[in-house]
């Protein structure tokens, strides 16, 4: 018989004002940090900043699709609106609030005092940061020399041979290139810390199987991304030698192939969508158990298809190219891989409703937000499946049938699960609730024009409208379907303002927290909120995967039950 | 601080992990391997497939002795790790000074090769695919090197000054692991550009 405990702080870590210092003072703190958390608190201010840029570009292009003939954008300044849509949501939203989660969350839930790498941590956030600030800086300074171009307007996707620079004068695809390799040398950085992080970092008596599932998904994601993000930077370095020194990779006048972007692209961007869900599959592996007042059903078997997604989703990517004419055979592998990957997230749905099935669950806004990830997610793999089909591809390729499926696994499951996880979290990092009622009308407000904008776009996309068109004429039967997609943007818009008020208010106002609001039962709930600096006074030991339910039940510990 | 303590029925395990360095620059390694491959890949794809001279067969010729010295210099920073392990610090220096020279043959003779084939054979980056794709791929090789070169030189004039020991060990071994990284690089590339593609 061994003794061990759980430290569970008692000192306050609040300082009075004048400890704080003065504001340039607080300021500067925050720049040269290196401290995990903080860094983690930046990475969600930058990303729920650029979440509202998008959103806001989003909305104008659907207000410009509202009616048919509408002069709202030109045609130009429409299809740079889409590609900033694009590259910001998927790269200056998604990855960085899935970076922010694990700095914030992953060393707490170890017991590590910060990530393996503290300065490489901070120094790959400012990349990123920067590699946002050029995207955007476009907007002044992409006229170059010649006076042509603006915001990137090739789509988030690039497609040779339009980036090339007899397509594409002035600087306009530089930026987009440049941003996106300065920022995507910031997400190696990250993966790496983070791949590190979990595997050293961890505290004694953590064996793989009893880490926590956040932490496990986060691992098998940052793993994903050094295979992921690499191939996207390496074809961004062909694509500006092309640009700047003359070379032809894809240049088609000279030998090139334009395919060849569109097979390295997506090598890149296929898995990058299980980059941005598989983080929201960790958070809601956290939420649904402590709201069900269950441990999660079927651990291994979730450790298990996560591995599988990990590995099916490389070997998928050509599912984007039914269209561009490939063998039979290649059509064939890739709706067959395509499929396969439903495989390891069926298991995954089963496995959150089991927890769910007999638990006594609390509707508060997180596990709302939870609840509705899991029946939208269900819907977007369902039509991801349709799609996988190669000729019911060969018909929907390109169109609103595609938006609204993708839009249904960014919103409906990533988008979902971040809300989630910052109403979850919150607590945690600031030591204030966000206001519970608000948070509710958030989730209905955010659901009802969720399914008003996205369930209605599939129609379209049956329909025939294709992807990318500034307007449309009114003869095409799109009028009235478009212009309600448009209102539903604008009811999720204001949800998304409701979740922003409620987001800085709570800050001041919100209800004092306390160490354990949700009474959980990872690391992280064992320290006070906000954590100190140095997160735990002395190093913790645990021997199950609940540790905090082990030190609030001593007489029915969870080891008793795990082998 | 209070701690409740908790009886616990299981042994009391050795806790040991693997070196965080160690993991990490795995980490980056196969991140670097999914951009040569994007790199490789691209070549084998425009293998021939040039509208315009000169060929690889024309203009490349097979280099022998740098690959020879890159390889034998996974070899010397093999035997310096061994010496900073067992804290023989002049071994380690002499073995790591045999690498660095090996590693500047190396790049030596890229760069006679490159000349050759820009002043001789008029073949850069925007002559035809073979140029493009070729000096990207080796140009990216040997970018690596020379970052390899910058760390082992730093590593050389800290042994110099006597401020290496066993103490950095661990440190040195993260290098070196890179420095095998872009050696086993080179066996790729050297057998794509100069074997398979000439």
């Amino acid at each position: 018989m061994s003794v061990y405990s759980l430290p569970v702080s008692q000192i306050d870590p609040s300082t009075s004002a004048s400890e704080r210092g003065t504001f340039l003072e607080r300021l500067h703190g925050w720049v040269v940090t290196v401290d995990h958390k903080r860094l983690g608190i930046l990475y969600i201010l930058y990303s729920t900043f650029f979440l509202l840029v998008a959103g806001a570009e989003a909305l104008i292009i659907r207000v410009q699709l509202a009616n048919p003939y509408n002069h709202v954008l030109s045609a130009q300044v429409y299809n740079r609106f889409f590609t900033m849509h694009g590259t910001t949501m998927v790269f200056l939203v998604g990855m960085p609030f899935l970076f922010g989660f694990a700095n914030f969350i992953v060393p707490l839930q170890i017991g590590a005092r910060d990530m393996a790498f503290p300065r490489l941590n901070a120094f790959s956030f400012w990349l990123m940061a920067f590699g946002g600030f050029l995207l955007y800086y476009s907007f002044l300074g992409g006229a170059g020399l010649y006076g042509v171009g603006n915001a990137p307007d090739v789509g988030w996707f690039a497609y040779a041979p339009l980036t090339e620079r007899s397509f594409s004068p002035g600087h306009a695809t530089d930026y987009w290139a440049l941003a996106l390799i300065v920022s995507g040398f910031g997400t190696l950085g990250t993966a790496i810390n983070i791949v590190a992080t979990i595997i050293s970092m961890r505290c004694k008596g953590m064996t793989l199987m009893r880490m926590p599932l956040f932490t496990w998904l986060l691992l098998i994601v940052s793993m994903l991304t050094l295979v992921t993000i690499t191939p996207l930077t390496a074809a961004q370095f062909m694509l500006l030698i092309d640009r700047y020194l003359g070379g032809h990779f894809f240049d088609t006048q000279a030998g090139g192939s334009s395919l060849i972007w569109i097979h390295f692209f997506w090598i890149f961007g296929h898995p990058e969508v299980y980059v941005l869900v598989l983080p929201a599959f960790a958070i809601a592996n956290e939420i649904i158990p402590v709201f069900c007042r269950k441990a999660i059903f079927g651990y291994p078997a979730m450790v298990a298809a996560s591995i599988c997604i990990m590995f099916v989703s490389v070997s998928v990517w050509a599912h984007h190219m039914f269209t561009v004419g490939m063998t039979s055979v290649s059509n064939a592998f890739f709706t067959l891989s395509t499929m396969l990957v439903g495989v390891p997230t069926g298991i995954k749905i089963f496995n959150w409703i089991a927890t769910l099935w007999g638990g006594r669950i609390r509707f508060t806004t997180p596990m709302l937000f939870c609840i509705g990830f899991l029946f939208q997610f269900l819907l977007a793999g369902l039509t991801g499946i349709m799609l996988s089909v190669s000729p019911w591809d060969w018909q929907l390729h390109n169109s609103y049938f595609v938006i609204a499926h993708f839009h249904y696994v960014l919103v409906g499951a990533v988008v979902f699960c971040i809300f989630a996880g910052i109403y979850y979290w919150y607590p945690k990092a600031t030591g204030r609730l966000m206001n519970e009622t608000l948070g509710k009308w958030h989730f209905c407000l955010f659901t009802i024009g969720f399914h008003i904008t996205f369930d209605t776009m599939h129609f379209l996309g049956l329909l025939g409208m294709p992807r990318s068109i500034y307007t449309y004429q009114p003869d095409r039967g799109w009028n009235s379907l478009n212009l309600i997609v448009s209102v539903g943007g604008l009811i999720q818009g204001v949800a998304v303002l409701i979740f922003a008020y409620n987001f800085i208010v709570s800050y001041w106002r919100g209800e004092v927290a306390g160490d354990d609001p949700w009474d959980a039962w990872t690391l992280e709930w064992t320290i006070s909120s906000p954590p100190p600096v140095y997160n735990f006074e002395e190093e913790p030991e645990v021997h199950s995967r609940r540790p905090l339910w082990d030190l609030k039940h001593p007489g029915d510990p969870d080891w008793e039950y795990e082998s | 601080m209070s701690s409740m303590p908790i009886s616990h029925p299981g042994r009391t395990v050795e806790w040991n992990l693997p070196s965080k360095r160690r993991v990490g620059m795995t980490a980056l390694i196969a991140g670097e391997s999914a951009i040569f491959t994007i790199f490789v890949v691209a070549y084998v794809f425009y293998m021939g497939k040039s509208l315009s001279g000169p060929t690889p067969a024309q203009v490349l010729e097979v280099p022998i002795l740098a690959t020879i010295c890159l390889l034998s210099s996974s070899l010397t920073i093999w035997r310096a790790e061994k010496a900073i392990e067992d804290d023989r610090m002049g071994t380690f220096t002499a073995w790591l000074g045999a690498t660095i020279a090996l590693a500047a043959v190396f790049l030596t003779g890229t760069a006679l090769e490159w000349k050759k084939l820009i002043y001789q054979d008029g073949l850069t980056v925007s002559t035809n695919l073979f140029g493009t794709t070729f000096y990207s791929l080796v140009g990216l090789h040997a970018t690596h090197v020379v970052v390899g070169l910058f760390l082992l030189t730093s590593v050389f004039i800290f042994s110099l000054f006597g401020w290496v020991d066993s103490r950095q060990r661990e440190r040195f071994g993260v290098i070196a692991m890179y420095w095998h990284f872009v050696d086993a690089v080179w066996i790729v590339v050297f057998t794509v550009v100069y074997l398979i593609g000439r």
